[in-house]
């Protein structure tokens, strides 16, 4: 379909993914508005990859999250994990896409029931898939070690006697007990401390090549996508604006909104300081967004073209990989700072 | 409302791994309400006198001095004090003491069965209309308001006054008065849980609807509405003993609580000590129920 | 604001229909055939046909609902089997010496539970929080039939300082401003009044204490001002939820007053209540039932228009 498809075929594929929500009001619950959370988006994540997705809160990063593990159904488009479509007429039913694909919570408390020991937590996802409780038990055992914390002493105790980094840790023990191919992180340490923070990251680099996993990590903290991530792709109100390897993201910044972020981001580096003005205010209301591009309400750059007509993610001139969706690099956009066409 | 602030506890250490001071320290929940149930007299205290009430009435047969029945012409309305009457007799010369111990059975049966029924009817629905949200959730809950519009005394009243008098009715009437609140209370506490990302987390592990529900919900569902529960044990055994006052519950000869001042009423200017000793009794245990209840819910709230 | 009103009317219609189709079923909740329920039982055949008829007993189960209500809605309550009136004008008369009852008895129980509440609130674990709250604790255990009984046997009997029974002398049935009235309100004014005693202390101990925990007591005592001041702030906060709270106790103490306004043979709707459950007189209960429930509903809807313009982030729906 795209550039995409000569490499080796991609462990997720997300084509034109859609999920609105509907407002509902009154006393008969009709639908007074939609809230456009995820429109039309559309990426693919490699084998032993890792991807980030970052932007602003309320840009649709968690519910593609909840998209991706079926938390959510989507109202269009399509997901294939592994060659196999996912959905209710898909190839792979919910239940086994679920020991595939797993998820990390952001809020390290509220993901653990207060009721259950730290083992039968985590013993759980594998014996509802039907591993005996003993051997259930051993995993979550196993696995304990493995994120760093001692068995003996952690198995029996509650998630109140826990510390944040600890918490974040029996999450990540719970995702991995079912043994899954691809781990969703939703802003897995942006409630953590920042020194704990950084063991968890090293955790999840450390677990990521032991046991041959592929990541989507969400974050809103571009330092910490920057350190994880193979490829990035960037949201704005629900839509991918730019994708592309990190290098290319960090060094190479392309569409204004990236440029904005890249540039609000403190640096230690003079060299990679950006010139351009951090974007102000906040992001428009997702439930009526602006026509057209949907950044333009904030960029400098705005010209008509921007409110008629939405930009399409199109490969940056120099890397296909790279790909864009602003009028100002689209041949013949209209835009007046646009490439010539056919040029 | 609850008048406690809910208080995060600090978490025990900053960082990761080694502990041990701490899993020193680590208890199971229910080992660490017991310890706090143990240190609390008040509860221990209300408790132990629950229990003595209980007991008396189940043991009625074997400890009570005289038959709750027998009547005597030639003793009624004796004092307290009275020889071989500790607290006097009724206005039939029936021995006090016996028919407060015997009451104890049909008054705890009345006030409490209701709770019980409504706490499996209204846990069952609140469950649902929490877990199920949508319209599920408001066709129950606008039923439940409609109860709600009924101040509870006049609610047990009206059904049980159009049914008639009689044990069985008064705690159906009871029952139904207990629904809405159960269910209210259950409905928000499971929507609460319901949005809890464990609880998305256990959908991710591709458990079943009956699975969370069993593992998830349950258990954190039935704590908060069991102790809501036992706080309505108090409302209803007052209530109980008040329809059996109006007449309306049990009927005489019966030894019962309310029906037992309702009868003695008439006496007060002869003997108005005795009068009033049945409603102590059921003072007792509903200030009992109560303090028991607020014992449990302190003592209970030790997460989050 | 006004369109916020609305709402709530509009909310509160279904409420009531509701409530009147549980009124209305309560006469076929009474075992046996409903037209007993509603007339005597010697009347003559032809009265209970012709009863019947207007009924519509022998109608499905709405028509005959509709029936009844349109009759109620024009305050054609029935007819009483044991005195043969107007159901309506029994309950009139009754209902006022009710209300009145559930008024002074309010007054009293919400202003003690106003300052003792708020003494405890504001001086947490002190010794007269503790009373307060021994005191809010033993309010709502106490079966309010036994302690108006209680105080009938002390001031009544063993100090004869007070009457015992009914609203005045004579077994009057009208109101009257004079001592001897007066003195016949007293006990099962303050027996009624224990209960929201009880329950408006413990609410407003947890909301004075509640609005004490938070960050802008400490901010605006930061900023220097007096001690009074900050109580100024404590009240306009708390006000709302108290508010809210002896709303729903008044409505209550209606329903309540049912088995004081018995031992002390308070002719109010209680009292009429009872004697119609002796003689089993289904007409009446079900009026009287009708008019205290949905008055209960006019109370809960002026509650929360007086509670949102108080304060507006209470809004709902």
């Amino acid at each position: 379909m795209n550039a995409m498809a000569t490499g080796p075929a991609p462990l997720l594929a997300v084509t034109d993914l859609r999920k609105y929500f509907p407002i509902t009001g009154g006393v008969l619950q009709r639908r007074v508005a939609t809230v456009q959370a995820v429109d039309d988006i559309s990426f693919t994540v490699g084998r032993g990859e890792t991807l980030g997705i970052v932007g602003e809160s309320g840009c649709g990063k968690s519910t593609t999250a909840r998209l991706l593990v079926q938390l959510l159904k989507p109202d269009s488009g399509s997901i294939v994990f592994d060659g196999m479509l996912v959905g209710e007429n898909g190839d792979i039913s919910t239940r086994d896409l679920r020991r595939n694909v797993q998820m990390v919570f952001q809020d390290s408390y509220s993901s653990l029931n207060p009721r259950l020991p730290i083992e039968d937590t985590i013993a759980f996802g594998p014996s509802v898939h039907g591993v005996p409780v003993a051997q259930a038990k051993q995993r979550a055992r196993d696995i304990l070690a493995k994120v760093g914390l001692d068995p003996n002493q952690f198995i029996r105790r509650y998630p109140h006697e826990l510390s944040g980094g600890q918490r974040q840790r029996i999450n990540i023990a719970r995702a991995l007990a079912l043994e899954p191919r691809l781990v969703v992180l939703d802003e897995p340490v942006s409630a953590l401390d920042k020194s704990v923070e950084a063991q968890v990251l090293n955790l999840l680099v450390d677990l990521k090549s032991d046991l041959d996993l592929t990541y989507v990590f969400i974050s809103h903290d571009l330092n910490v996508v920057q350190y994880l991530s193979d490829r990035v792709l960037v949201m704005y109100l629900g839509k991918a604006v730019e994708i592309g390897p990190v290098e290319a993201i960090y060094g190479r910044p392309q569409h204004p909104y990236t440029r904005a972020l890249l540039s609000a981001m403190p640096s230690m580096d003079p060299d990679r300081r950006l010139e351009q003005a951090p974007i102000t205010g906040d992001p428009p209301n997702p439930i009526n967004p602006p026509s057209g591009c949907r950044f333009r309400t904030r960029c400098p750059h705005a010209e008509d073209v921007c409110a008629r007509i939405e930009p399409r993610l199109a490969g940056a001139p120099e890397d296909g990989a790279h790909r864009i969706a602003c009028h100002m690099l689209i041949a013949g956009s209209g835009h007046s700072a646009a490439p010539a066409q056919g040029a | 409302m609850s008048n406690r602030v809910e208080v995060r506890p600090a978490p025990a250490m900053a960082t990761g791994v080694d502990t041990a001071q701490v899993a020193a320290l680590s208890r199971g929940y229910w080992s660490t309400v017991a310890g706090r149930l143990g240190t609390d007299y008040v509860t221990i205290a209300c408790g132990l006198v629950l229990i003595a009430i209980v007991s008396a009435a189940i043991f009625a047969d074997l400890i009570a001095p005289a038959d709750p029945y027998k009547t005597s012409i030639v003793r009624r309305l004796k004092p307290i004090g009275f020889a071989n009457h500790p607290l006097g007799t009724d206005e039939l010369g029936r021995d006090m003491l016996t028919r407060l111990i015997y009451g104890g059975r049909l008054s705890l049966f009345m006030g409490v069965l209701p709770v019980v029924n409504a706490l499996i009817v209204g846990g069952i629905l609140g469950m649902i209309a929490g877990f199920l949200g949508g319209r599920v959730n408001m066709a129950i809950m606008r039923v439940m308001d409609v109860f709600y519009a009924f101040p509870s005394v006049l609610l047990a009243i009206a059904i049980s006054g159009a049914l008639g008098a009689g044990v069985t009715n008064a705690i159906v009437s009871l029952t139904v008065v207990f629904i809405p609140p159960i269910t209210r209370v259950t409905e928000s506490v499971t929507t609460q849980v319901r949005n809890l990302d464990y609880v998305e987390a256990a959908r991710a592990s591709g458990a079943g609807t009956q699975t969370i529900l069993r593992v998830h919900v349950l258990s954190n569902v039935l704590g908060p509405i069991f102790i809501y529960s036992t706080s309505l044990i108090s409302v209803s055994i007052i209530l109980a003993s008040g329809l059996s006052f109006l007449g309306l519950g049990t009927e005489p000869p019966e030894p019962e609580w309310g029906l037992m001042l309702n009868t003695l009423r008439q006496s007060i200017y002869i003997n108005p000590w005795v009068a009033a000793l049945p409603g102590a009794v059921i003072f007792a245990t509903s200030l009992c129920f109560n303090l028991l209840s607020d014992g449990l819910r302190t003592a209970m709230d030790v997460r989050l | 604001m006004f369109g916020y009103i609305l709402r709530r009317v509009a909310y509160a219609i279904p409420i009531a229909l509701g409530v009147s189709i549980i009124v209305f079923s309560l006469v076929h909740l009474s075992p046996g055939d409903p037209i007993n329920a509603v007339i005597a039982a010697d009347a003559p055949a032809e009265v209970a046909q012709r009863l019947k008829e207007a009924y519509g007993f022998d109608k499905p189960l709405p028509v005959q609902y509709g029936k009844w209500l349109l009759r109620a809605i024009t305050g054609d309550l029935g007819v009483s089997i044991a005195t043969g009136r107007a159901v309506a004008g029994e309950i009139t008369s009754a209902a006022a010496n009710t209300i009145m009852l559930a008024f002074f008895a309010g007054m009293l129980g919400f202003s003690i539970g106003a300052v003792l509440g708020g003494i405890a609130g504001y001086n947490q674990g002190s010794w007269i929080d503790k009373v307060a709250t021994t005191m809010a604790i033993t309010g709502v255990s106490v079966p309010h039939y036994w302690l108006g009984l209680v105080l009938v046997i002390v001031f009544a009997v063993e100090l004869n300082m007070l009457p015992a029974m009914g609203m005045g002398p004579g077994g009057s049935r009208d109101w009257a401003w004079d001592v001897a009235h007066m003195r016949h309100l007293v006990l099962p004014m303050v027996t009624l009044s224990v209960i929201p005693m009880g329950i408006v202390t413990r609410t407003i101990r947890a909301t004075v204490a509640e609005v004490l925990s938070n960050e802008f007591v400490q901010a605006l005592r930061a900023k220097g001002l007096l001690e009074r001041q900050v109580l100024g702030h404590i009240v306009k906060n708390a006000g709302p939820t108290c508010l809210a709270v002896m709303g729903l106790q008044f409505g209550y103490l209606l329903g309540g007053s049912i088995l004081v306004e018995t031992v002390f043979s308070w002719p109010g709707t209680g009292f009429l209540l009872n004697d119609a459950i002796f003689r089993r007189d289904i007409p009446v209960l079900q009026g009287v039932i009708l008019i205290l429930a949905m008055f209960f509903v006019l109370l809960n809807l002026m509650v929360d228009i007086a509670q949102t313009a108080i304060d507006p982030r209470m809004r709902r729906a």
